[in-house]
């Protein structure tokens, strides 16, 4: 394949044809936040919290989701940038109901960690308060609305690591959800295998093993891991 | 140098942030050095005073008596912190809101009539029991807030390192983990 050269931050890299902004700034170990982005499933660019700035072009662009072209230059940390990724988060954080201090996944969140990374100290619009249902309907795992981020990195984890296909996403704008068959109780949704890859990869309080209590829940993704290992590269091969 | 007047309020929160404040150990000796602490719940002063300079404001904004006294703190403060995640983020005293209008008379229900054991009754008396807010606010919701120390509740370091900023006379910066919410 053929290779491209760019730079990000600056910095010379090559990056193969195809690849994207993320991958090649993993390459060349620049860090670029994301939330929806998961290693191993296709991405969709539904965060907005990998933005980056591309010389020549007037709008800021995903990197899940954007392609490396010949010459491109790229900016991953600039004022611009920060500015926006603190809104993203600020949004997030009001849109549905993150009470960090009675959740499952205090400590161990990713939307929270980004939080107090990118220097958030309060939340600068008002907080929606919306009203929003758990599903504790399933033997082994519980879904809590409040915290969803609609990330959908369960539903793709379902669809195209499980093969399931359990998880859908409902609705539009404020009223989009995460659904289970044809918007089922979780716990009667036939298609589920209960295999856990929707609790292992959600990165915030809304997915959960039943019978954690405050800040309990701490994810295992090397299991993710094992599996997209093994079937990209036909190995099978444990993490630790 | 003159002493810095201090005070504390508590508004809905569950005292927690006032905990983690006396966790300041030794720093507590030091503090009562250099400051006057001029109204607090751990001081005995019925008024909130005039010409404070610097106010710790534990607690989410959930009746009438936390809004007045909030406005009136805000007039006589030179510094406002929000101090804990209620104040922030108004937190877990807010979780009414998502009930969303008419939350204040289910609450009150479900508390003192459907849960009540004895003598089931709303609590009402003019002048003494506030009324509730419709909306449980975060405190910059309401009036302009200078400096946010999240956490639920902050540990002791991290007032300290906020507190101890504002003393002598530097900006306080909290980073990273000394942000986190929870
Ligand atoms: S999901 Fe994360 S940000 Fe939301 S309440 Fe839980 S710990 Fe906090
Ligand atoms: S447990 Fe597995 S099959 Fe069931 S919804 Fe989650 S990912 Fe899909
Ligand atoms: S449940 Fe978790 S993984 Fe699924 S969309 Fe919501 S936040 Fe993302
Ligand atoms: S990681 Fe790129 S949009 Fe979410």
């Amino acid at each position: 394949m053929a290779a491209k050269t760019l730079t990000i931050n600056g910095l010379q890299i090559s990056a193969e044809e195809g690849a994207t902004i993320l991958q090649a700034a993993d390459e060349a170990n620049v860090k670029i936040p994301t939330l929806c982005h998961l290693d191993g499933v296709y991405d969709v660019g539904a965060c907005r919290l990998c933005l980056v700035e591309v010389a020549g072009v007037p709008k800021l662009l995903p990197a899940c989701t954007t392609k490396v072209v010949e010459g491109m230059e790229v900016k991953t940390d600039t004022e611009r940038l920060r500015k926006y990724r603190r809104m993203t988060l600020e949004l997030l954080l009001a849109e549905r109901n993150h009470v960090c201090a009675v959740c499952v996944a205090n400590g161990h969140c990713e939307l929270q960690a980004f939080a107090w990374s990118l220097g958030i100290d309060h939340v600068r619009y008002d907080y929606c308060f919306p009203k929003w249902s758990v599903d504790n309907t399933h033997r082994l795992f519980g879904m809590d609305h409040n915290r969803c981020i609609l990330c959908t990195r369960c539903v793709r984890v379902c669809w195209h690591i499980e093969g399931a296909g359990t998880k859908n996403v409902s609705g539009r704008g404020g009223h989009a959800r995460i659904i289970s068959d044809l918007n089922q109780p979780w716990g009667e949704a036939d298609s589920c295998t209960s295999c856990g890859k929707c609790v292992q990869a959600c990165p915030t309080g809304a997915l959960f093993h039943k019978g954690s209590t405050v800040a309990e829940m701490e994810r295992d993704r090397s299991k993710l891991e094992f599996i997209v290992t093994a079937r990209e590269k036909k190995q099978w091969i444990a993490s630790d | 140098m003159d002493r810095v007047r201090l005070a504390t309020v508590w508004f809905g929160g569950c005292s927690g942030c006032h905990m983690s404040f006396l966790d300041l150990d030794e720093f507590l000796i030091e503090l009562a050095a250099r400051v006057d602490l001029v109204y607090s719940p751990v001081v005995d002063m019925k008024e909130y005073p005039e010409k404070v300079d610097v106010c710790l404001i534990e607690g989410a904004i959930c009746n009438q008596d936390n809004l007045d006294l909030l406005h009136k703190v805000r007039a006589r403060t030179k510094v406002l912190v929000s101090f804990g995640d209620c104040a922030v983020t108004a937190n877990v005293p807010a979780i009414r809101n998502q009930l969303g209008a008419g939350n204040t008379e289910n609450v009150l229900q479900r508390a003192y009539i459907d849960n009540a054991q004895n003598n089931p009754c709303l609590p009402k008396c003019e002048g003494i029991v506030p009324a509730l807010l419709p909306r449980v606010m975060p405190v910059h919701e309401v009036v302009r807030v200078e400096y946010f120390l999240p956490g639920c509740p902050p540990p002791a370091s991290n007032i300290k390192a906020l507190v101890g900023a504002l003393l002598s006379g530097a900006t306080p910066k909290l980073e990273g983990m000394q942000l986190k919410f929870g």
